[in-house]
């Protein structure tokens, strides 16, 4: 027979003090568990909600990022050109040749980092159609105009509309703002290919990318380009190439959220453990009274870990609770892969919660495993005894 | 000179705004070498005045003399050290330190004293070879019957050899047997050792053993010296000391 | 027996909990050490830098190049003792996962950095070999390499395969300074981006300034000389450059503090409960203690003893666990961290926490103890 989980309940809610107590240190366990998975988790996904898998990226042979790549002028013509890529209705072709640069610029905060800056052709808004002009207008090309994506906005100096950010030697005059559905594009500054290349390294652009008029057509493209001898390029899907620019931060990020929060759970086990080992001998005489009673041992162990579980998810459900407020929070750092700021928020998916909430559960049955065995071990005179 | 003097004692409790005397201009003196015994209903006072006595307590006004010194005007730190010196209280539930051995335990007050840590350990086993205990001094007390637990709280509260010996009901949680054991000891610690007791109880059994009953009823004395009404009420009752306490109790109301 | 015996007992009363209270407060306490201590060494790396160092490098950001022809008006200027160049490499050894930093240097650079400790003999060797490398000693470890064996790097910038045989073992000449890189000849790097038509130019320029003191002034020499050109400058000191290089991690520091004290907050709260609701169990004993004659004093001594041994142990455990870890064993994460190093700031930190855990655990009981009537204690008990 089992005894009724309300008996646990009340028996948690008789001693407030103790049990919050416990709670609490689990609700904080939770919460650097749910917060340091959200940062981890906002970054990926700014990371990979980045570009179409019908988009095509081209990096020059051996380049690990577009920073170290480079594509002669020459070269990106002839992909242009190549009868896989989409075209538009004047016969244009949908791919955008761009030149990126990270540029050292000052944070709001007075660090420094590393700007994002990428030159693209006029047809990048067919291109990318997750970018639109949130505010001003888009650059002109030819001018020494640039958009800010909103990512940077509010966190870099000199990108509000009408202000002008310095290159090399020429003044560029911010526009527009945009955003990109959340992706690392909000993190940069965009403007026309040829001008920004005369500002910064001259005529080589560093990725060429292009849509792919028939979207099964990936590997017809790559056995293209790797049977043409001119060029030595290297092929990726966009949101593959971006999400492997996330992998070191991505798992770097990862890895401290789970080496922090295993090691911070074994002490909160630990206090559990304390916390319901005091509650059974303080009940040694009820859980006599439950086996003369006639409960078998077994249930009074059930009832036990019952009650642990009951105390760590409702410190999981506080930590949770507590861990709401900081979605959406934005944080900004360099990411070494790709060279460049990425601004990204802290995002809180259901899905962590969740996690967030088994491990609190996870806790409380190993917290509360032994003291329940202790507590279905003790004989009937133990609790009779000292009353 | 009586060793205490206890002269107009009043003592009231506050519960929320009422005021609840429980002792009522008390005067009692005991003489040096008294085993006195308590008796009276529940809340007729006569813990509250042990505890005077013992100096866990100030009386709201009125005083109390041990050996000349007036305890019911000292401060906490000074009445802590003059129960440390002068008295050797008795619980009924025993209270001894569970993780302390029995010798230990005796020892436990001798901590506050100047002894050395040789002398302690002697006073100590001289206190269990009083009592009958030195062969159980390394048992723990779970390891230990009632009456033995007993025994070795009877040694903690000798062990200083204190002024006075106070106990609260020392016998009211044994069997039969072992509290004939408890009251034998008491009564050879009055008889040899010339030792001052008070002990409260229920049992008129038990209180026959001491020299004098005093009989307290709210909060006054009743039959100062009066003995034979103690001995008269056991005698008649004769099943036993449950019985008796329970009529009592029962009267009181 | 003494007042000590009476602490050890009641350590001993429920020996599963104090050793699970001493180990969660140990662990706890390790944990907020290393995150401290990998907070400070990161922003130590500042402090590593050489104020007589001048790092010039291309104004719009280390990923530009500057012209090589710099060096002759560079070393030309007032002030300037000599002047070394280095180039960012970025070849990956075998698979992109064994990142490492491999640089192209100068010979003149190489001499600038006391700090890398090369044998005579290796280093002789090392210029004689036009593809000769220099290679970190913990980077000779992680893949095994000898001296004299070639090894293939694939370049990333510069495409192709590039061979490098190692010709000396370099090693820290002072705790901190990293064992991990590989240094390689600039000219070699020169023919390689000769072939490639990149070649010209250098990632950046060091300067030793004769007089740590002019530093500034110098540096602002060399930004205005090259003010106008196709390649503006940017001088700062060496320890300038590493902050701006640490500044570029974003407020990571604020959230490794933030996760600090979060797990500080938790440790205070399961351990402090665990200790008062020890001596709240004891109620009764402590109103016998205090009937024995015990003063308030004398239960908050014995109190705070327990307190004091469990979170000394706690400290014990978490923070020499943290110091044999990193300062003795020079545990590194693998690579991912090297010259971890506890910071007597940091101990002192932890020691803080323990006296706060301690306290706090103690004031409860003992404030409620002081404040226990014995009357009532005790007619609770019986």
């Amino acid at each position: 027979m089992k005894i009724p989980l309300i008996y646990n309940i009340r028996s948690v809610l008789h001693r407030p003090t103790t049990s919050l107590a416990t709670a609490l240190g689990i609700a904080f366990v939770v919460l650097t568990f749910v917060g340091m998975l959200a940062l981890a988790n906002g970054f990926r996904s700014a990371m990979i909600s980045t570009g179409r898998p019908d988009n095509v990226m081209l990096l020059r042979q051996g380049a690990d990022s577009e920073i170290s790549s480079g594509i002669s002028r020459e070269h990106a013509s002839i992909v242009r050109s190549l009868p896989e890529v989409a075209k538009l209705s004047d016969g244009r072709p949908i791919a955008s040749a761009d030149a990126y640069v990270v540029v050292a610029k000052p944070r709001l905060d007075g660090s420094e980092t590393h700007m994002p800056v990428r030159g693209v052709s006029p047809e990048v808004f067919e291109l990318r159609d997750e970018v639109r002009i949130i505010e001003g207008r888009s650059f002109e090309p030819g001018r020494a105009e640039v958009i800010v994506g909103r990512g940077l906005v509010g966190r870099m100096a000199d990108v509000e509309i009408g202000a002008t950010i310095r290159f090399g030697q020429q003044d560029f005059t911010v526009v527009g703002h945009f955003e990109a559905d959340g992706s690392v594009f909000e993190s940069e500054v965009w403007g026309d290919a040829e001008t920004l290349m005369a500002a910064f390294r001259g005529p080589v652009f560093q990725s060429v990318t292009v849509r792919l008029a028939d979207p099964e057509a990936f590997d017809a493209l790559v056995a293209r380009i790797e049977a043409d001898p001119r060029l030595q390029l290297q092929a990726k899907r966009e949101p593959d190439f971006f999400a492997g620019q996330a992998q070191f931060l991505g798992t770097m990020l990862e890895f401290i959220a789970f080496f922090v929060t295993i090691v911070m759970s074994i002490g909160a086990v630990f206090g559990a453990i304390n916390t319901m080992d005091a509650m059974v001998a303080a009940r040694a005489r009820e859980i006599s009274v439950l086996q003369t009673l006639g409960f078998q041992r077994r249930s009074v162990m059930a009832s036990f870990l019952a009650e642990a579980v009951v105390i760590a998810l409702a410190g999981g459900a506080l930590g949770c609770l507590l861990a709401l407020p900081i979605n959406g929070i934005q944080t900004s750092t360099v990411n070494w892969q790709s060279f460049g700021e990425v601004t990204f928020a802290f995002r809180v998916s259901p899905k962590i919660l969740l996690q967030g909430m088994i491990f609190a559960g996870i806790m409380g049955l190993v917290g509360g495993f032994l003291p329940a065995r202790r507590a279905a071990k003790q004989g009937l005179a133990a609790g009779m005894r000292r009353g | 000179m009586p060793l205490v003097e206890v002269r107009d004692v009043r003592k009231v409790y506050r519960r929320d705004t009422v005021e609840v005397p429980v002792l009522d201009g008390l005067n009692l003196d005991i003489e040096q070498g008294e085993f006195l015994a308590l008796m009276g209903p529940s809340g007729s006072g006569k813990s509250t005045l042990l505890n005077l006595l013992a100096g866990l307590d100030s009386p709201t006004s009125g005083s109390i003399r041990v050996g000349g010194e007036e305890i019911s005007s000292m401060k906490p730190k000074r009445l802590a050290a003059w129960r440390a010196r002068h008295v050797g209280f008795v619980f009924q539930m025993y209270n001894l330190i569970p993780v302390l051995t029995a010798l230990q335990n005796v020892e436990l007050p001798l901590l506050l004293t100047p002894l050395n840590k040789k002398q302690r350990r002697e006073h100590a086993e001289t206190a269990l070879r009083i009592v009958g205990l030195e062969e159980r001094m390394h048992h723990f007390p779970r390891q230990l019957s009632g009456g033995q637990e007993q025994r070795v709280a009877i040694a903690r509260a000798i062990v200083t050899d204190p002024t006075l010996i106070l106990a609260d009901e020392p016998t009211g949680d044994l069997d039969a047997k072992s509290a004939e054991e408890i009251l034998d000891l008491l009564g050879r610690l009055n008889a040899e050792y010339g030792k001052t007791i008070v002990m409260v109880t229920h049992d008129p059994h038990a209180a026959e053993r001491a020299g004098r009953t005093l009989h307290l009823e709210k909060g006054v004395l009743v039959g100062d010296g009066a003995r034979p009404v103690a001995a008269g009420a056991g005698a008649v009752s004769g099943a036993g000391a449950g019985a008796g306490a329970a009529g009592g109790e029962e009267g009181a109301r | 027996m003494t007042r000590a015996t009476l602490v050890r007992a009641n350590l001993g009363r429920h020996k599963r909990r104090t050793i699970l209270t001493v180990l969660g407060l140990g662990i706890a306490l390790f944990l907020f050490v290393t995150l401290q201590t990998f907070l400070h060494t990161l922003r130590s790396i500042g402090d590593i830098g050489s104020e007589t160092h001048l790092v010039v490098t291309n104004k719009l950001g280390i990923v530009f190049p500057l012209p090589m022809a710099y060096r002759a008006r560079l070393q030309a200027m007032e002030g300037v003792e000599s002047v070394g160049y280095a180039s960012w490499f970025g070849g990956i050894y075998q698979d992109p996962s064994n990142f490492f930093a491999n640089f192209a240097v100068d010979p003149e650079y190489l001499a600038m950095y006391p700090e890398i400790v090369v044998s005579p003999e290796h280093r002789e060797a090392f210029m004689a070999d036009r593809t000769g490398a220099i290679v970190g000693v913990r980077l000779m470890e992680r893949f095994g390499w000898q001296v004299g064996q070639t090894v293939t790097l694939q370049g990333t910038i510069y495409p192709g395969n590039h061979d490098f045989t190692i010709r000396g073992v370099y090693s820290a000449g002072r705790k901190g300074f990293d064992e991990t890189s590989l240094f390689f000849h600039h000219r070699y790097l020169e023919e390689i981006a000769r072939n490639q038509g990149m070649d010209g130019v250098v990632g950046w320029y060091v300067l030793k300034v004769t007089d740590p003191n002019q530093a500034a002034a110098i540096a602002q020499a060399v930004d205005e000389a090259y003010e106008n050109s196709a390649s503006p400058t940017r001088a700062q000191t060496e320890k300038a450059f590493n902050l701006s290089f640490i500044g570029m991690y974003g407020n990571i520091g604020f959230f490794l503090n933030a996760i600090g004290m979060a797990v500080v907050f938790a440790i205070l709260m399961v351990s402090a409960n665990t200790m008062a609701m020890s001596a709240r169990e004891r109620f009764s004993e402590i109103a016998v203690l205090k009937t024995l004659g015990f003063t308030d004093g004398d239960v908050l001594r014995i109190v705070v003893a327990e307190a004091a041994w469990i979170v000394g142990l706690g400290l014990a455990l978490g923070l020499g666990g943290a110091v044999l870890l990193f300062n003795v064993m020079d545990f590194d994460m693998g690579g991912f961290a090297p010259g971890l190093s506890v910071s007597p700031g940091v101990a002192l930190g932890a020691f803080g926490i323990g006296l706060l855990i301690a306290t706090a655990s103690a004031a409860i009981p003992a404030m409620q103890a002081a404040r226990l009537k014995v009357t009532d204690a005790l007619r609770y008990v019986a």
